[in-house]
């Protein structure tokens, strides 16, 4: 199974569509040349949120490794992506799709208290 | 004109490189068809011309050609040369990026041994799907035969996502069919096709897929870029390495919270850059690999 495959069938509750449940909080991501907006995005332990994404300009990734989360974002189109982390940390986040000039500094963190 | 190297000649070389590492399954012999024996091959990598940064490298001008200057100096020389993709320095211009192409095409025109293998890097050819790069150097993924030993160029760069793809796969598979599974293989490509540090963008997203179809063959060994290092690492009996870079070195995977340049040493200059020479043992088969380092 490819890796994109497999994070999405398991990815701590990760959901691509445009659906979101009424009492989870949704958290809007602009990926765009060459950060993300937020690129620090807080939550609490436990907490569902929704990652809404969205790219205006070129194909971008999101990627994080620790809670599993990963999404290729096409412009025009949002993709959510629900993160439910069970252990409290600062996880790295970055655009695994390579966009240009400044793509290797494209990258976040994402604090989960506890 | 290149001729034939013994084990003296290169532990000879090798003195005059670095440290030198043997690769492969000593001790599974390979009746190998005809042209099968020794021979020697240089591996460049991540050269990353059109760089600029003085904090990493004042001089990105000059580190390339003082590489091929090293290369033609060598005592003994190779049948062949590769260049194990990131030929340039990313730019979002397409006239640039061609300028850029055109520059470091003109460069390694002064190697002597014109015998030589190009593969692209995400840096060049991320952002138009090699559009620019096989305008200067053809194909982005092939395969040729050296007195024995096949070898199989993987383009995993030229989707910006990281993937080899179904259709290069299809053609991988088709192209390894035809080989014996006790066939000497070595893979040239850019990205690790292991999961090294996905989270530094270090891998291939279907990487697992070409070395499924790698496993059967009993004598394969990947040579790689990208990671601006050396790197020695084996899944299964497959055997990957990775090579020093010609522009700035990385820091090791996982030593520290993100990938990141090592800064350029003055007091230790062009320290962690390099390329690297390969002798080929087509028998065993076997590889020993030497590191040279760039000098002033």
């Amino acid at each position: 199974m490819r890796r994109r495959s497999f994070l999405a069938a398991v990815a701590v509750g990760a959901l691509f569509g445009n659906v979101s449940r009424a009492e989870e909080r949704v958290i809007k991501v602009l990926a765009r040349k060459f950060e993300f907006v937020p690129n620090e995005i807080t939550l609490k332990q436990g907490e569902t949120v929704v990652l809404e994404l969205t790219s205006d300009e070129v194909t971008m990734g999101f990627y994080c490794k620790e809670l599993n989360a990963s999404a290729e974002i096409v412009p025009g189109k949002a993709v959510q992506l629900r993160l439910a982390p069970e252990r409290a940390g600062t996880f790295d986040f970055i655009c695994d799709v390579f966009c240009g000039e400044g793509h290797e500094d494209m990258a976040g963190k994402i604090h989960v208290t506890a | 004109m290149a001729r034939p190297i013994d084990r003296r000649d290169f532990l000879k070389l090798a003195g005059l490189g670095g440290a030198v590492f043997a690769s492969g399954l000593a001790g599974c012999a390979h009746m190998a068809g005809s042209g099968a024996g020794e021979f020697y091959f240089v591996q460049l990598s991540d050269t990353h011309w059109g760089f600029k940064g003085d904090a990493l490298n004042p001089d990105a001008h000059g580190t390339l050609p003082k590489a091929v200057a090293a290369v033609n100096a060598l005592p003994i020389k190779p049948d062949f040369i590769v260049f194990t993709g990131d030929l340039t320095h990313t730019t979002d211009d397409p006239k640039e990026r061609r300028r850029r192409l055109a520059e470091f095409r003109d460069i390694v025109a002064k190697l002597e041994n014109r015998n030589l293998r190009f593969m692209p890097g995400e840096h060049d050819a991320s952002l138009d799907r090699g559009q620019a790069w096989m305008e200067f150097f053809g194909p982005t993924h092939y395969s040729f035969d050296h007195k024995g030993v096949h070898f199989v160029v993987l383009d995993n760069v030229s989707d910006p996502a990281a993937r080899i793809g179904e259709a290069q796969l299809a053609w991988m598979k088709g192209d390894l069919d035809k080989q014996s599974k006790d066939a000497p293989i070595v893979v040239l490509t850019h990205r690790p096709l292991f999961d090294l540090m996905p989270q530094w963008d270090w891998a291939t997203r279907d990487g697992k897929q070409a070395i499924d179809l790698l496993m059967p063959y009993r004598n394969v060994t990947v040579f790689y870029g990208h990671i601006h290092q050396e790197h020695h690492h084996t899944t299964g009996h497959i055997a990957h390495h990775s090579a020093k870079s010609l522009i700035f070195p990385l820091v090791a995977p996982g030593s520290r919270p993100k990938r990141e340049p090592i800064p350029w040493d003055a007091a230790q200059p062009y320290r962690g850059l390099g390329f690297r020479g390969i002798e080929a043992e087509v028998e065993k088969p076997e590889y020993k690999l030497a590191e040279y380092p760039v000098k002033a």
